[in-house]
């Protein structure tokens, strides 16, 4: 029987050649300052020829939710709450000085007047360079969030040792 | 500096002006350099930064003063 002999030094050498440095981010904030801390990361690193994933989880998933959609949730508690929660990237409260919605109003008014992108566009600009948004089904199935409910783009729907799996591969983790 | 192409980038903040360096790049031929015109005082660190993780050339920056503020110049030359 013949089998090709590969030298594991040259291989893992090849592998350490030509394999892309990765950054993971869990983003669990539905906050527009930590959502746009992530955004800008995710997108930075991916114009440094990273590749980058993000896990969407908890009040996260309010970034990647299209809005105004309708929960179908099957009971009426998650629906509830998944029509309580609002969702949406142009919807998504500052951390502080929220206000009441004021403040954050104020906010995205002078980051248009500094032609500063906003989450929406950050977002956009994320998926063009092809950022992978893999959004926690756990938290999904917790909070009466829906797939139809979310926008377009996110690559896969997963758990927990997906988010290990990738992170271990990865040089910089981030929790947001 | 002589460039092959520009950008401009002013007006833009962070990470804008690297994201569109890291698009308008691509329309380069290997050798050429682009000029990356910004008005963000972090370009002056982040270009550099960008350049080398990507493997491309950093040839020079130029800073001028403008209308309304320090004007930044950065210069790329496209390696692969």
């Amino acid at each position: 029987m013949h089998a090709t002999h590969i030298e594991p030094a040259t291989m893992l050498a090849q592998l350490e050649a030509t394999k892309p440095e990765r950054v993971t981010i869990v983003l669990l904030s539905g906050d527009l300052d930590r959502a746009m801390a992530a955004f800008i990361i995710a997108t930075g690193a991916a114009a440094m020829g990273m590749q980058v994933t993000i896990f969407f989880t908890f009040w996260g998933l309010n970034a990647i939710r299209r809005k105004g959609a309708a929960s179908s949730a099957k009971d009426w508690l998650r629906r509830m709450f998944g029509a309580l929660n609002k969702g949406g990237a142009e919807t998504l409260p500052l951390s502080r000085f929220h206000f009441g919605g004021l403040g954050t109003k104020m906010m995205q008014k002078v980051m248009k007047q500094n032609r500063m992108p906003g989450v929406p566009e950050l977002m956009r600009t994320a998926l063009d360079l092809g950022v992978r948004f893999i959004a926690c089904t756990t938290t999904m199935g917790l909070m009466g969030i829906t797939k139809d409910t979310l926008i377009e783009g996110v690559d896969q729907f997963a758990g927990v040792t997906t988010y290990l799996a990738e992170a271990k591969q990865s040089s910089v983790n981030l929790f947001i | 500096m002589q460039a092959d192409v520009k950008l401009d980038t002013l007006g833009y903040f962070c990470p804008m002006p690297i994201i569109l360096t890291s698009k308008k790049i691509k329309e380069l031929t290997v050798g050429q350099v682009l000029e990356v015109i910004s008005d963000d005082e972090g370009i002056k660190k982040d270009m550099p930064a960008w350049c080398e993780t990507t493997g491309h050339e950093m040839v020079g920056l130029e800073e001028a003063q403008g209308a309304s503020g320090r004007i930044y110049k950065a210069f790329v030359k496209k390696t692969k």
